[in-house]
């Protein structure tokens, strides 16, 4: 058998289809460039590390809760995860505002997911994620622990209220 | 119908690696029928009905002992010995020679064996309820990370004895195109070993030492990284054995052949390159990987789309010639000249339509962005079950039809129930994982008795209710296929002397001796491959592994 013999049978449709495979990836790629770099959508990324050992005890999470970055405008929120709740379970906020949320663990590996809001992300004990929203409508949004963290995980949830605009 | 006989098998296995494969499916079979029991309990957890008080007599504690159980026996036990049996027979079959060290095969299954008794023991009395993904500082018993260890180990020695046996095929046979379905079963456990480095490092370098009390602290963040470094390429390790039915026997069962044997093995060189370097894809909202990395690996996710692709064409080619065949007509038409009435073929054709609805999912998955609102939710359950429990555990059972007949010579029981029960299971998958998906974007936590938690709004019951009856139809339809090979296997009927059920083995169109060289060498493939991984994990992996900090103490779960 002769290398000249040789070569890549590939039948016309066949051909059609790997062009458009090739296509419809970079529409993909393109896609994906668009939103993470000029829709601005983010994932989190590296904050800063902390002891989960003695995070409970210095600032900024010895005080969890909301601080007042510009009134009405700006506010940044600092969450401790532990089995089986969040501290602060209850967070208030006004209609408009950019909130920036600041949660870690406590012990074992948790989830933060704020409903309805592009906020999803891991609470890793060690790690702090790190990630911003603002809310454009009054009301009730629940966050709920998303990754199984013991038997009592289905309780582990709290609730941001926002409150129209003062 | 079932299974088709002949009195001339081209290549009959010897009786002790009929037994010594026949073994390996009596684990696999074992586990996903103790594992799959578990599957209704939680659908019906979530539809509202908990039947987990009842298990406490039977030793199971929770829903999160029953949902490890659940996790490890399927997604790591079930297909581990499914694969090393299936891929064995495509190896000895595709070579048409005994193995090499048949002992060393033997020791790496005993192996497994051992490890799967090791981890067996702590998971049914409570001490490993850590989930499949065993993340840590939740910690198990020792002896749950060494089983698992062991049984990853055990399959790479399998994986030794096959490449030992390419070896000495090859000097036989210097000039010719490695078989087909051997070819790819090479590949296959190649990939698998490359993919095993990370749980490797994570157990071995992190969580061992940690369990024994031989260090204090772990770093969660690295255990992470390290666990999907194997945990993408592991979905690649179920998936291959099933493209090799697909690719290489299923165009023989409907009496066609392998459309294009150049881009099969394009395919699977492809998956080889691009199955390992992606797996922050499963880490894009974790807090310690920077965001330009989770970036990366999602252009690399997509990737994977071109040979996944590929392999749609080419297997739906393969399929319509050999309907041609049989006389089959018109743009659609041919689907029907199928033989539709064959289990093992429809099995394995319901898989390949799950897994089209599997790989749009994906495709959502694979976008980092909009992962942020699906990552964690019952739409990653929902969206798997299309792939390993479909695409892959469908089309197991589909070749099982054929492989219990051809190892123990006897006839498949009850082909119509065989039927009723992959139309049954297809059916249920079809409402169960559609409700999956849609609850979750709703915001249903996945891993979460979700009947027990208190924010759960009116809006998701009837999605709930679905996953209940959808999942009840699943575990009935399961159970119905399971019971056909189990009465196959066991039952006293024995084929008419002489008639044997060979391993059907497509022929492809064109003569593979016509393939390209550089389509059946290893070395640049491999170089590549190890070139991509180092690019794309190199530098976070010394990033992350210089800047450890061990702080998480041992927790118990
Ligand atoms: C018999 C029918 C089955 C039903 C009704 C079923 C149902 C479910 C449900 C409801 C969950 C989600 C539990 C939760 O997130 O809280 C789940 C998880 C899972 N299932 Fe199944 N399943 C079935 C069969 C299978 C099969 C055959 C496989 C694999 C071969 C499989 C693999 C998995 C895996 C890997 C998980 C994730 C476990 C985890 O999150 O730790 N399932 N299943
Ligand atoms: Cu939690």
């Amino acid at each position: 058998m002769s290398a000249t013999t040789e070569h890549i049978h590939i039948d016309p449709t066949e051909k059609r289809w790997m062009i458009a495979s090739v296509i419809l990836l970079l529409i993909f790629f393109a896609a994906v460039t668009v939103a993470g770099f000029m829709l601005g959508i983010q994932v989190p990324t590296r904050e800063r590390r902390v002891d989960p050992n003695t995070v409970a005890e210095q600032p900024p999470w010895s005080e969890p809760g909301v601080r007042e970055i510009v009134p009405g405008e700006e506010y940044e929120v600092y969450v401790l995860a532990h089995r089986f709740s969040f501290t602060p379970n209850e967070i208030e906020v006004p209609v408009g505002a950019k909130v920036t949320f600041y949660v870690t663990s406590t012990d074992v590996q948790h989830g933060f997911k704020l409903q309805d809001t592009n906020i999803n992300f891991m609470a890793i004990p060690g790690q702090v994620s790190k990630l911003s929203t603002t809310f454009d409508e009054p009301g009730v949004y629940p966050y709920v622990c998303t990754e199984y963290c013991g038997l009592g995980h289905a309780v582990m949830a709290g609730a941001v209220t926002v409150t129209e605009a003062p | 119908m079932a299974e088709t006989t002949t009195k001339t098998p081209v290549y009959a296995l010897t009786r002790e690696e009929r037994r010594f494969v026949g073994l390996h499916l009596v684990f696999a079979f074992a586990a996903l029928t103790i594992g799959s029991l578990f599957g209704p309990l939680q659908a019906l957890e979530h539809a509202g009905l908990d039947l987990y008080p009842t298990l406490e007599k039977f030793g199971i504690q929770s829903y999160y002992q029953g949902l490890t159980l659940h996790g490890v026996l399927n997604a790591l036990v079930w297909t581990t010995f499914f694969i090393t049996g299936f891929l064995t027979v495509a190896i000895i079959r595709g070579f048409q020679r005994r193995l090499a060290y048949p002992g060393l095969n033997q020791f790496g299954f005993w192996t497994m064996v051992v490890g799967l008794l090791m981890a067996a023991v702590p998971l049914l009395l409570n001490k490993a309820t850590v989930l499949f993904t065993f993340y840590p500082p939740m910690q198990a018993s020792t002896w749950f990370y060494l089983g698992l260890t062991l049984v990853v180990v055990g399959s790479w020695i399998e994986g030794w004895g096959f490449y030992a046996t390419y070896w000495q095929w090859r000097k036989d046979n210097p000039k010719t195109r490695t078989p087909f379905i051997a070819f790819a079963s090479l590949i296959t456990m190649v990939m698998w070993q490359i993919a095993t480095l990370g749980v490797a490092a994570e157990i071995l370098g992190l969580l061992l030492p940690w369990s024994m009390g031989l260090t204090d602290g772990i770093d969660p963040q690295l255990s992470r990284t390290f666990f999907w470094f194997t945990g993408h390429p592991l979905v690649y390790f179920w998936l291959l054995p099933a493209y090799v039915s697909w690719y290489g026997m299923l165009p023989k069962q409907v009496d066609g052949k392998l459309f294009s044997d150049s881009l099969a093995r394009l395919a699977f060189w492809l998956f080889l390159l691009l199955s390992v370097p992606l797996g922050f894809h499963h880490q894009f909202v974790d807090p310690g990987v920077p965001a330009g990395w989770k970036y990366v690996h999602a252009i690399l996710t997509f990737s994977v789309f071109f040979p996944s692709l590929l392999t749609f064409f080419t297997v739906i080619a393969s399929l319509e010639y050999g309907a041609r065949q049989r006389g089959g007509k018109g743009r659609f038409g041919w689907i029907r000249a199928l033989p539709w009435s064959n289990p093992s073929v429809t099995a394995q054709l319901l898989a390949g339509i799950l897994f089209v609805f599997g790989g749009i999912g994906g495709l959502a998955n694979a976008a980092y962005n909009v992962n942020l609102v699906l990552h964690n939710t019952a739409w990653v359950p929902g969206h798997f079950h299309l792939t390993v429990a479909s695409a892959v555990t469908l089309s197991f059972i589909g070749i099982s039809f054929w492989l219990v007949p051809h190892l123990t010579h006897k006839p498949l029981w009850q082909p119509k129930v065989a039927l009723a029960g992959v139309w049954t299971y297809f059916v249920g998958m079809l409402i169960f994982s559609n409700a999956m998906h849609t609850v979750g974007l709703l915001g249903a936590p996945r891993r979460t008795t979700l009947g027990l938690a208190p924010y759960v709004p009116a809006e998701w019951s009837g999605y709930l209710w679905r996953v209940g009856f959808g999942g009840s139809l699943m575990w009935i339809g399961i159970m119905a296929t399971i019971v056909v090979v189990a009465v196959t296997a066991f039952r006293k009927k024995e084929l008419p002397e002489g008639e044997f059920v060979d391993v059907p083995v497509a022929e492809s169109i064109e003569d593979p001796q016509r393939t390209p060289v550089w389509l059946d060498s290893w070395k640049p493939w491999l170089v590549g491959t190890a070139v991509l991984v180092l690019l794309a994990y190199g530098p976070q992996l010394i990033d992350q592994i210089f800047g450890m900090s061990a702080t998480s103490p041992r927790i118990a779960p």
